[in-house]
């Protein structure tokens, strides 16, 4: 009964170091010598390295490395230096954006400056080594789906922390840096607006999510079953099917009807994990500036019941006062 | 009968667990065999109950179709059909579809001779279901503290319950659940993105191969896990995220009853710290 469920690796085939499909020369080389790792074969290959650094890699890298000292060492300031407490409450520093009265002003260094410059430099980073990623995939004559993928979840931390602040005149409605400090920010932020949740783009984006997680287990769980025919070899069963590809077809036709091919498959993987930030990003721009409470407005497009109105009228005492 | 071109000589008789050859059959596309059989009985059943029960209810608006588990008060116990009976016995019919379906995957995977990874993964998605709505209610001692079945519904039991324990985000099983929820959507996009950039390269290019998918990742980040890595990674990280999410809940209520926040006062109380004095 117990069969072979290639899990692992069992044995270990050294070929020759591979150093890579070659691409026109550049003021830049693969950097680094590659090595076999016994422990990356157990569950993929072996080879570690090389890597190709490059300019825009090195600008991504350094940075990064900005970004994360900056944050770093005003979390240290704010325990006063002491390195003890520094690893002691790290999970509960953050380096806060400006006040809300600070609207959309560049603040002063330690009043949400460091916050607006650790930004610059992360978003800096990250926006660099998307375009790497296009450069990499263009010189070996490879599509860019990375690149776009990479986008999109870019998009999200831009709506969070950039787009979403400037709609609504204040970097102070930005989530803050540090481990626990954006859970708090995250739960605070769903509490203000009236309960996330309602929101339809954040259950667009949550189904995705949830999506993605699901087809990944189904994909991954099909491929290994199949790769005793050589599955795992998908883009040669694209352009000239085996009968992997016809098994694979075959399990979920036979469970639910309907089944993607070995190239389609590819694409709702694609779709499904690049709608979850798309809409996550939706969501998060019409809260606050389209949309101040998601219950209310679920409740006025019959998405909730409401409530019945079982205290009577009760006067706003600030109305009453000629207030707003 | 459809079927796919090559579909005809696949189809097969044997690898059946049950039933030997009485059920072994196909219905258009579909697999029958015993369990497909008792799959249809408990998602009828389990549907005409739904229905059933939003036709006693206030509501055909089906965002606010509700049917709830029993009031508190009936413990462990039987509740009559329209206080949470109908929950108890749609709950009782999810199990046994979802059990069925998972046994029918297994019967159409020995029929194709491959392995058994898709019927595990799903047994790993009831054992998350089966967390919610019977272990951790036997272990806190009323079938009231299971989900409603409802769109909004299900959705105000989750946050209702998350604040329970004042902010769920801080129970650290669901760190690791979330942080594998969103790891497992970044590889996707990851090994989707570079197969179709493989199969769909730029005007005038050939289709790619697999070594250029492992140049890109070498260039790209030093490492290339390999076309047979990325699916055990996959699988893996997609089973944890299940995994997790089964565990974070089962610990809220049965293990740990105050807030999550609280939770952490064992770091903050790690007697290393006073070596230096605070």
């Amino acid at each position: 009964m117990a069969e072979y469920q290639n899990i692992f690796t069992r044995v270990q085939i050294r070929g020759p170091l591979h150093a890579g499909v070659p691409v026109p020369r550049g003021p830049w080389e693969r950097e680094g010598k590659p090595f076999f790792s016994h422990f990356m074969g157990l569950i993929g290959n072996a080879q570690v390295g090389p890597v190709y650094l490059g300019s825009l890699g090195l600008a991504s890298l350094v940075c990064g490395f900005f970004a994360i000292e900056i944050i770093g060492l005003n979390m240290w300031a704010s325990v006063n230096w002491n390195p003890i407490l520094f690893v002691r409450d790290l999970p509960w520093l953050a380096l806060e954006p400006p006040s809300p009265a600070n609207g959309l002003a560049i603040p002063a260094l330690n009043q949400g400056g460091w916050w607006l410059m650790a930004g610059f430099f992360l978003t800096s980073s990250m926006i660099l080594w998307c375009i790497r990623s296009h450069q990499r995939a263009r010189l070996l004559g490879m599509g860019t789906h990375t690149t776009w993928a990479f986008a999109a979840a870019i998009w999200l931390y831009l709506c969070l922390g950039f787009f979403r602040p400037i709609l609504m005149g204040s970097w102070g409605e930005a989530p803050p840096f540090g481990i626990f400090p954006h859970l708090d920010w995250t739960v605070a932020f769903s509490l203000r607006c009236g309960n996330l949740y309602y929101d339809p783009f954040h259950m667009l984006s949550i189904v995705f999510l949830y999506g993605s997680v699901l087809l990944f287990a189904m994909h991954g769980g099909t491929i290994l079953a199949v790769s005793r025919f050589g599955g795992d070899k998908e883009v040669e069963q694209s352009v000239d099917r085996g009968t992997a590809s016809e098994r694979a077809a075959l399990l979920w036709r036979w469970t639910m009807g309907f089944n993607a091919t070995m190239e389609s498959i590819h694409r709702w993987a694609w779709w499904f994990a690049v709608l979850t930030p798309i809409t996550g990003g939706i969501g998060i721009l019409l809260t606050g500036t389209v949309v101040d409470n998601w219950f209310l407005w679920a409740v006025k497009h019959g998405v909730a019941p409401s409530y019945p109105a079982i205290y009577g009228h009760i006067a706003d005492p600030a109305a009453a006062q000629g207030g707003s | 009968m459809p079927m796919l071109t090559f579909e005809k000589k696949y189809r097969v008789p044997g690898g059946t667990l049950l039933g030997g050859d009485l059920f072994d059959f196909w219905v258009g596309p579909f697999y029958v065999g015993f369990f497909g059989v008792t799959t249809i009985f408990f998602s009828v059943l389990g549907t005409a109950l739904i229905i059933y029960g939003a036709a006693h209810g206030p509501t055909w608006n089906i965002w606010q179709i509700n049917i709830a588990p029993p009031d508190i008060s009936y413990g462990l116990g039987f509740a009559p059909l329209m206080k949470g009976g109908l929950w108890q016995i749609i709950t009782i019919c999810a199990v046994g579809a979802f059990s069925s379906w998972a046994l029918r995957e297994v019967e159409i995977s020995r029929k194709l001779g491959i392995g058994l990874h898709v019927p595990f993964a799903f047994a790993v998605a009831i054992f998350a279901y089966v967390t919610l709505e019977v272990i951790r209610p036997v272990l806190m001692g009323a079938w009231g503290n299971g989900f409603p079945y409802g769109i909004m519904a299900h959705l105000d039991w989750v946050s209702n319950t998350g604040y329970n324990y004042l902010n769920f985000e801080y129970n650290p099983a669901h760190m690791i659940a979330v942080t594998l929820f969103f790891t497992t959507t970044f590889a996707l996009s990851l090994h989707g993105s570079l197969v179709l950039a493989a199969l769909n390269p730029g005007h005038g290019e050939e289709v790619k191969t697999a070594d250029h998918e492992d140049t890109f990742f070498r260039d790209f980040i030093g490492y290339s896990i390999g076309t047979l890595g990325i699916h055990r990674l996959g699988l893996a990280l997609a089973l944890g995220s299940g995994f997790f999410s089964a565990v974070c809940i089962l610990i809220s209520g049965p293990f740990w009853t105050a807030g999550w926040p609280q939770w952490w006062s064992w770091w903050l109380n790690m007697p290393i710290w006073s070596l230096g004095g605070h």
